[in-house]
């Protein structure tokens, strides 16, 4: 090696000069490392003594069913296996059609599929749905295989994805007639029902939210003022007075023919409310946009619609993801709001679970299992958006 | 009234020539700030204008007058026979015609080079995807970077960068270009790489109207050259007559200044 070209000096150390340099280095320090490493054991010890030895988990088992789809009729379940099978194919070529951004949300799928699956091993309805769960994780494999070999071109895989979000719905909620019965909203429950709402109210909250934050930018003021009217309306009011009103009110003022069920009610109060949220974030983002941008388009012939298209949103809307990514998590969570007005998502099956005799006293496993499910949702729906931001390169220009 | 928009000059060569922009009495203010103070000026096709002054004489401000990036409160612009008004079809038309290249490139970060160039032909244009990616990688041999198509902005230097939005510009097939200080925000050594192009593009016929400071390029390249003070034309002439010979004191001060 010649003079000058020195090779960068060695970074790595080994485990006990790690320790020393992150957790000892001073006598404070050590103090603090010891008295945090045994409240952490002290924790660790006594919920996983609980958890394997005192806790009922029979509440959860029995229960599954209902804590999964609520009242849905079990005669008409295969409805609901078709529709994860769907979402099983479709998330599995995406994986191998886009790579790594969507692979969080394929490997999700057949996770928590066959996390379903082990669980579901010890309750009556047994083997058949275990084996059902296994198929349809293995399915996302077969798709993702499938996807890499480019055997599914882009387009039709995005045309695909729209197309199945009214399917789902429609085999869900069913046309009325022999092959597919109508199923009431009203016995909907659970995981299932919370997942509906959330996907609902993110897949509709995103372009209203997108359309109100260009309409408070336009500049045509009746538009603007429009927009930002209903912003700041909906902004000061809390997600509950509205699920009250979507419920309540609404009603009232719908001539009497007209009847919205209750659950698209929910469904409409949660998207209204969102849109209101990412509208004010994707402003956040068009606002960054450097006004040179807008002028080199314009420059160019480029029409206010074609601007927004290609230039302004793409831009806009990458660096506002994490954001937008926060927001859509504290809505799957905010779904929980509509036990108040008597829908029995995962939270409101938790406490009338919670309402029988034999099970008594179970609080704890309850509260627990429900924790778990919508960590596994929200952390996986993190995980993606970090990825995605990685893939879109958010942060770099 | 003097010049009319369509009228045709007769030269010395017995060419005929026409005025491709003509601009008369402009005027305009930002708040109460009276930026630009009464702009005459006509444009030949295929010629070469620079236009140079202090920073704050209203030059950047009156080219960007002329595709309508500011809006003239007072007087009249034609471009190539088309008066800039409020209608909008009229803007469209107009800038349409017009290749700008800004002071900061302004590329699309998230697009790549190929895209920038050809995002506004397939759009505006409407010509298809093979045809505006064809003619974008011609122009991209044209300013020199032809293994750059498949890159993002950020990974170009600062004159790769610019030769792009050269070509971004020129993949319009523009009567007319309109340079904004291109120069300005580059490091020293790339200056030339894209004074070059211009140079090059300058010698196809193009109509170039240039804001700058780069004096050799514009003894070099200009076929007028137009002095700017506080909003208002000082003086115009050939590049000789304004470097051996400027008629006006403050001309003659700004140059001695700039040249020192």
């Amino acid at each position: 090696m010649t003079a000058g070209m020195l090779a960068p000096p060695t970074t790595t150390v080994g485990p006990v000069e790690w320790l020393r340099r992150n957790l000892f280095s001073s006598v404070l320090n050590s103090f603090v490392t010891l008295l945090t490493g045994a409240v952490l054991v002290w924790v660790v010890a006594n919920v996983g003594q609980w958890a394997l030895t005192e806790a009922r988990w029979d509440v959860v088992t029995r229960n599954l069913r209902l804590f999964l789809v609520g009242q849905y009729p079990g005669d008409q379940a295969w409805r609901l296996w078709a529709s994860l099978l769907i979402l099983s194919v479709l998330s599995g070529i995406s994986a191998g059609v886009f790579g790594h951004t969507t692979r969080v949300l394929a490997i999700s799928v057949a996770a928590f599929q066959a996390l379903l699956a082990a669980v579901m091993v010890a309750s009556p309805v047994g083997p058949w749905i275990t084996g059902g769960m296994l198929v349809n994780a293995a399915l996302v494999w077969v798709g993702m295989v499938a996807g890499h070999r480019g055997l599914v071109p882009r387009r039709s895989l995005v045309i695909a994805w729209l197309v199945s979000i009214p399917v789902i719905f429609v085999l869900i909620a069913g046309v009325g007639t022999t092959p597919l019965p109508t199923v009431g909203s009203n016995v909907w429950g659970g995981l299932l029902l919370t997942v509906l709402l959330a996907v609902v109210g993110i897949v509709l909250s995103f372009p209203l939210g997108v359309l109100l934050a260009l309409g408070r930018r336009s500049a045509l003021p009746g538009i603007r003022f429009v927009s930002t009217a209903y912003i700041e309306l909906i902004r000061g009011v809390p997600l509950v007075t509205i699920l009250f009103m979507a419920d309540i009110m609404l009603p009232f003022f719908l001539p009497g023919e007209i009847r919205i069920d209750r659950v698209t009610r929910a469904m409409g109060g949660i998207t209204l409310f969102s849109a209101a949220y990412v509208a004010e974030n994707v402003r956040g983002g068009l606002q960054a946009i450097p006004s040179g941008q807008v002028e080199a388009a314009q420059a160019l012939g480029l029409r206010g619609w074609h601007t927004n298209r290609h230039i302004v949103l793409p831009q806009a809307l990458r660096s506002v993801i994490p954001a937008n990514v926060g927001l859509f998590i504290s809505l799957l969570k905010d779904t929980t709001l509509v036990a108040i007005i008597g829908l029995a998502e995962l939270l409101g099956i938790g406490q009338s679970v919670l309402a029988q005799p034999e099970s008594l006293g179970a609080h704890l496993e309850v509260f627990a299992f429900i924790g778990v499910i919508f960590f596994v949702i929200c952390y996986a729906m993190s995980q993606a958006s970090y990825r995605l931001e990685a893939a879109l390169g958010v942060g770099q220009r | 009234m003097g010049i009319g928009p369509d009228e045709e000059v007769r030269v010395a060569d017995g060419q005929t020539e026409r005025d491709i922009i003509v601009c008369e009495d402009v005027h305009k203010w930002f708040g109460q700030l009276h930026v630009l103070r009464g702009i005459d000026l006509s444009v030949r096709a295929g010629e070469v204008v620079v236009i140079f002054g202090a920073s704050g004489s209203g030059k950047s401000t009156f080219i960007r007058t002329i595709n309508r990036l500011e809006e003239h409160q007072r007087g009249e612009i034609w471009v190539d026979g088309i008066e800039l008004t409020n209608d909008v079809r009229n803007i469209a038309a107009i800038r349409s015609e017009i290749g700008m290249v800004f002071q900061s490139f302004n590329l699309f970060p998230h697009l790549t080079v190929l895209d920038n160039i050809s995002l506004a032909p397939m759009r505006v244009r409407k010509w298809s995807r093979d045809r505006a990616e064809h003619v974008a990688g011609e122009l991209l041999a044209r300013v020199g970077i032809p293994e750059q198509a498949e890159k993002y902005p950020a990974q170009l230097s600062g004159g790769q960068q610019q030769r792009v939005a050269i070509a971004r510009a020129l993949a319009m097939q523009p009567k007319i270009m309109l340079f904004d200080e291109p120069t300005s925000a580059l490091d020293p050594e790339m200056i030339n790489e894209v004074l070059e192009v211009m140079r090059e593009l300058a010698g196809t016929g193009m109509t170039m109207l240039v804001v700058t400071h780069e004096m050799g390029f514009a003894r070099a390249v200009a076929n007028r050259m137009v002095f700017f003070d506080h909003g208002q034309i000082v003086e115009v002439g050939p590049p000789a007559q304004i470097f051996e010979a400027p008629k006006q004191e403050r001309t003659k001060q700004f140059l001695s200044q700039i040249l020192h």
